[in-house]
C-alpha cells in the first residue's frame, strides 16, 4: 500500500516523495523484523493435531540451536488446510517450509512445481522401513515427493453383542442387518455417505476390492471398468435395503462415530479413531466394541481399503531446503511418529512400529497414561493387514476436481442407476482430468 | 404520483448541453487543482476496483490451471462455451434465480410489516427496532451454523420437531426451504430498516386528507403510502436483488452445494479457489458480473430506481 501510494505521487514535490519513500522504507523493514528477530525458524504447516506441539518442540530440540521449529496450524477440513497452503504457494510466499499434505495432494502439488523432489540420503531416509502403500501416496510419476507421516485405513466396527459373527463380505453385511432390523435391533449400516470425499473414499474401496479402476495407473485417462460399474451397483444395494439412516447422506466422519455410539447401528465403516472416543465415553462397554476387516467384495478375494493420512513435503518456495529436510525427516521419525500415535492416535507409516511393545515411556510400566502399541492398539494387527493390502486413491495432480466430480455424482447413493452413472462419470472425470469442464 | 412530480419539477431545471459558459484564468485553474486532488481518490478507486475486474476478464479468455502452469494458452471465448453450455452452471443459475426471486418477495412483505410496525410504535419504539434488527447484526455464518444444527436429526430441536424421520438439510426441496428461511430470517430487518425511511417520507397530512376523502386504511396504503414511498421501495429491493443474487455463506454451511443447492457464487468459489482453474472461474465470475450489471441496469432504467442520495426521486 505504502508503495502505491508513493508511486501515485512521483513527479510532484521531491521533499514530499522523499520522505513518503522513506516512511514506505521503515515500514518494510519494521514488517520483514517481525519474521525473524531471532534465528532461524523453520515453519511448519500442519493440520490440528493435539500433541504434534511436541513432536515440533522435540525436532527443535534435535536441530541443537540452529533453528526453532514453529508449528502453523491449518483450518480443520481438509479442503481448508488444502485452500490456505495453495493460496499461499500459488502467491509465491517464501515463509513455508514444510508442508503437511493429505495423501491426496502430493501428485497436485508435485505438478505445480510445489513441493521439491526427495533425493538421496533424505531420499533414503525417507523411505526406509515405510509400508508400501503409503509410500506409493507420496510418489509421483516414479519421483519421491514427501515422507510419509502417518496413514490411516477404515475398519468394520460393530458390537459382539447383536453380531457375534460379524460378516465378511457385503452381502452378508447387507443381510446380517436386515435379520436385526426384522427383530427390532439396531440395524443399521452407517458409513461417510454425505456429498464429500468421504463418499468417493468409500466407493474407491469399492472399486479396488472388486477388482475394478477409477482413473489409469499414470491418472491422464479415465477407465471406469466392470469393476468400477460393480461397485455402483453395491453403493445402490446397500443404501436401498431398507439399513440406512435418513441422515446417511449428511454424514461424515464424525456423525458416524455419533450414530454408532447412540446405539442405533451394527455396523459401522469408519477409521481407528473411533476406537479412542469409545474408549472415553463408553467406558464399560468397550469390551463389546470390535473391529475386523472391511467387508470383501467377494468370499475368496480379500477387501482392498482406502487409506488415508498425512505426508510431509518441502516447500519449493522454501529459503532453508536443507533445514526443512531435516525438519520433516525428524516430525516423521520413529520416536515421533510411534508418540503420534499413542498420543494423537494416528497410525503410523513405519512397519516395524506394529510390533513394538515399548510404552511410551521405556522407563516405567505400562498403563492408562503410558501407553504401548498394545494397549493403545489392540487393533494393530487388522490395521497393518489392510495396510499391507491397501488400496491408494487415484493418483492424479486433478484429485481435487476428480473427487469433487465423483461425490457429486456418487450422492446421493440411493439414486445411483449404475449403467447411467458410470457413463456421467467417463464423460465428466475425462473433462476434469483436462482441467476443462465445470465442476459443480 | 402528483406530490412527487411537482417536487421533482422544481428543484430540477436542467443545465442546458449547448452553451458552455466561458471560464476566468482562476476559474480554470481552481477547476485544475480540483481535479489533482480529486486524482489520487480516483487512481486508487481505479485500482482496486478497475484493475481486478479487467484482470479476471483477462484470466476468463485463458486455458489457465494453477496445478498445469505449463499449460497456460489464450482459447478466446472457450472457457465461456464450456460454461453456458454445462448443466452445472445453469441448475446453479437457476436455483440462484429462484432463491433470489422468493426470497426477496417474502422480505419484502414481512420487511414492510416490520416497517409499519415500527413507524407506528408508540411505546419503546427504540427498543422495538433494536430488537427487530438483531437477526441483520449476526454474522451470517454463525447463524448459518445455528440453523444448520437446528435442522440436523438428534442435535436439532426443529429437525425433530418438524421432520422426526428424515434429515431435512439432504433433500432438494426442503434444504432450499431452509435456506430461504434463513436468507429471510437474516435481511428482512434491513428491508424494514430501508421500508422504514421510506416510509418517514409519506406526509402525515397526505394520510389524513386521504381519510377526510374517506379512504380505507388498505387504499391509503396502496393509493398514497405506496407510490410515495416508491423510491425507496425500488432502492431496497434493487440492494436485496443484488445481494441474493450472490448468496453464498448460507449455502457453503448449510448445504455446502449438495443436492443441486449450490448457488453461482459457491459454484465459481469451487472451480476458483478449490479447483484452481483460474480460467474458468474468472469465466464465472465475469458472467456474475454481467448478471448483476443487467439487473441493475433493469431496475435504474425499466423501473426508475434511483441512487439513494440523489434527489430525482423518480424516472430519469
Amino acid at each position: 500500500m505504502g508503495k502505491r501510494m508513493s508511486a501515485s505521487r512521483r513527479g510532484r514535490s521531491p521533499g514530499r516523495t522523499g520522505s513518503l519513500l522513506g516512511a514506505t522504507a521503515l515500514t518494510v523493514g519494521l514488517l520483514a523484523g517481525c519474521g525473524s528477530d531471532a534465528g532461524l525458524k523453520i515453519n511448519v504447516y500442519y493440520a490440528p493435531e493435539d500433541n504434534f506441539q511436541s513432536v515440533v518442540d522435540d525436532c527443535t530440540k534435535a536441530s541443537g540451536g540452529r533453528y526453532e521449529v514453529v508449528y502453523n496450524k491449518l483450518p480443520r477440513p481438509a479442503d481448508g488446510q488444502r485452500e490456505q497452503m495453495v493460496r499461499r504457494l500459488a502467491a509465491g510466499d517464501d515463509s513455508l517450509d514444510v508442508l503437511g499434505l493429505d495423501v491426496t495432494w502430493v501428485s497436485e502439488f508435485a505438478e505445480a512445481g510445489w513441493a521439491d523432489e526427495w533425493t538421496g540420503e533424505a531420499k533414503a531416509e525417507a523411505t526406509a522401513g515405510v509400508l508400501p502403500g503409503p509410500l506409493e501416496t507420496a510418489t509421483w510419476n516414479g519421483k519421491l515427493y514427501a515422507a510419509t507421516k502417518n496413514t490411516n485405513v477404515q475398519l468394520l466396527w460393530y458390537d459382539d453383542r447383536l453380531t457375534p459373527n460379524p460378516p465378511k463380505t457385503w452381502d452378508e453385511m447387507i443381510q446380517q442387518a436386515q435379520a436385526l432390523k426384522a427383530q427390532g435391533k439396531p440395524a443399521n449400516v452407517v458409513f461417510t455417505g454425505a456429498q464429500y470425499e468421504g463418499l468417493v473414499v468409500i466407493y474407491n474401496t469399492l472399486v479396488e476390492s472388486a477388482g475394478g479402476k477409477i482413473l489409469s495407473d499414470d491418472g491422464k485417462s479415465v477407465v471406469m471398468d466392470a469393476g468400477a460399474i460393480k461397485a455402483l451397483e453395491m453403493l445402490k444395494k446397500v443404501t436401498t435395503a431398507g439399513i440406512t439412516d435418513p441422515s446417511l447422506t449428511n454424514s461424515k466422519e464424525d456423525e458416524v462415530r455419533q450414530a454408532f455410539q447412540r446405539g442405533n447401528a451394527a455396523f459401522e465403516l469408519n477409521w481407528p479413531f473411533v476406537y479412542a472416543s469409545y474408549a472415553k465415553e463408553k467406558k464399560d462397554e468397550l469390551k463389546h466394541f470390535k473391529w475386523t476387516t472391511y467387508p470383501r467384495f467377494e468370499a475368496g478375494k480379500p477387501a482392498k481399503t482406502t487409506i488415508g493420512g498425512y505426508n510431509l513435503a518441502v516447500s519449493s518456495t522454501s529459503k532453508h531446503k536443507a533445514e526443512a529436510y531435516e525438519v520433516a525427516l525428524c516430525l516423521r521419525n520413529e520416536k515421533n511418529q510411534k508418540f503420534s500415535a499413542l498420543k494423537d492416535g494416528v497410525p503410523p507409516t513405519l512397519e516395524s512400529l506394529y510390533t513394538d511393545t515399548v510404552p511410551l515411556d521405556a522407563t516405567a510400566g505400562v498403563s492408562d497414561d503410558n501407553p504401548s502399541m498394545d494397549t493403545k492398539y489392540p487393533m494393530r494387527e487388522t490395521i497393518l493387514d489392510a495396510l499391507k493390502d491397501a488400496a491408494v486413491r487415484p493418483l492424479t495432480p486433478a484429485y481435487q476436481n476428480a473427487s469433487t466430480v465423483l461425490s457429486k455424482i456418487l450422492s446421493p447413493p440411493s439414486e445411483i442407476d449404475p449403467q447411467k452413472t458410470a457413463e456421467k462419470l467417463k464423460e465428466q472425470l475425462a473433462d476434469a482430468l483436462q482441467s476443462k469442464g465445470v465442476i459443480p | 404520483m402528483t406530490v412527487q412530480e411537482t417536487a421533482g419539477s422544481a428543484t430540477e431545471s436542467k443545465p442546458g448541453k449547448k452553451a458552455k459558459p466561458v471560464l476566468s484564468e482562476g476559474k480554470k485553474a481552481e477547476r485544475r487543482l480540483g481535479l489533482w486532488l480529486c486524482a489520487p481518490a480516483a487512481f486508487v478507486m481505479i485500482a482496486v476496483t478497475g484493475y481486478p475486474i479487467v484482470y479476471s476478464i483477462w484470466l476468463s479468455l485463458q486455458r489457465y490451471d494453477l496445478r498445469f502452469p505449463a499449460q497456460q494458452e489464450f482459447v478466446g471465448l472457450d472457457n465461456y462455451v464450456s460454461v453456458l453450455t454445462n448443466g452445472y452452471w445453469w441448475t446453479a443459475f437457476g436455483t440462484t434465480m429462484g432463491l433470489t426471486v422468493v426470497s426477496v418477495v417474502i422480505e419484502f412483505v414481512l420487511g414492510m410489516i416490520l416497517a409499519l410496525i415500527m413507524h407506528r410504535t408508540l411505546v419503546g419504539r427504540g427498543l422495538v427496532r433494536t430488537v427487530a434488527l438483531i437477526p441483520y447484526g449476526i454474522v451470517t455464518v454463525v447463524a448459518a451454523f445455528s440453523w444448520y444444527y437446528a435442522w440436523t436429526p438428534d442435535t436439532g430441536y426443529l429437525a425433530n420437531l418438524f421432520f422426526p424421520d428424515s434429515a431435512p438439510l439432504t433433500e432438494y426441496g426442503s434444504s432450499l426451504a431452509i435456506i430461504v428461511l434463513a436468507e429471510v430470517w437474516k435481511t428482512t430487518p434491513f428491508m424494514a430498516l430501508l421500508l422504514m425511511a421510506g416510509l418517514a417520507l409519506v406526509p402525515e397530512d397526505l394520510l389524513k386528507a386521504a381519510a377526510m376523502d374517506g379512504a380505507t386504511a388498505w387504499q391509503r396504503f396502496t393509493k398514497v403510502m405506496l407510490p410515495v414511498m416508491k423510491p425507496a421501495i425500488l432502492v431496497a429491493l434493487l440492494f436485496r436483488t443484488l445481494d441474493a443474487f450472490r448468496i453464498f455463506d448460507n449455502i457453503f454451511v448449510l448445504t455446502n452445494g449438495a443436492q443441486d443447492t449450490s448457488s453461482v457464487s459457491m459454484q465459481t468459489y469451487n472451480n476458483l479457489v478449490k479447483g484452481l482453474n483460474l480460467g474458468i472461474g474468472s469465466t464465472m465470475a465475469v458472467l456474475i458480473f454481467i448478471t448483476v450489471a443487467i439487473i441493475a441496469f433493469l431496475f435504474i432504467k425499466v423501473f426508475g430506481t434511483a441512487a439513494p442520495g440523489s434527489d430525482n426521486g423518480g424516472k430519469r
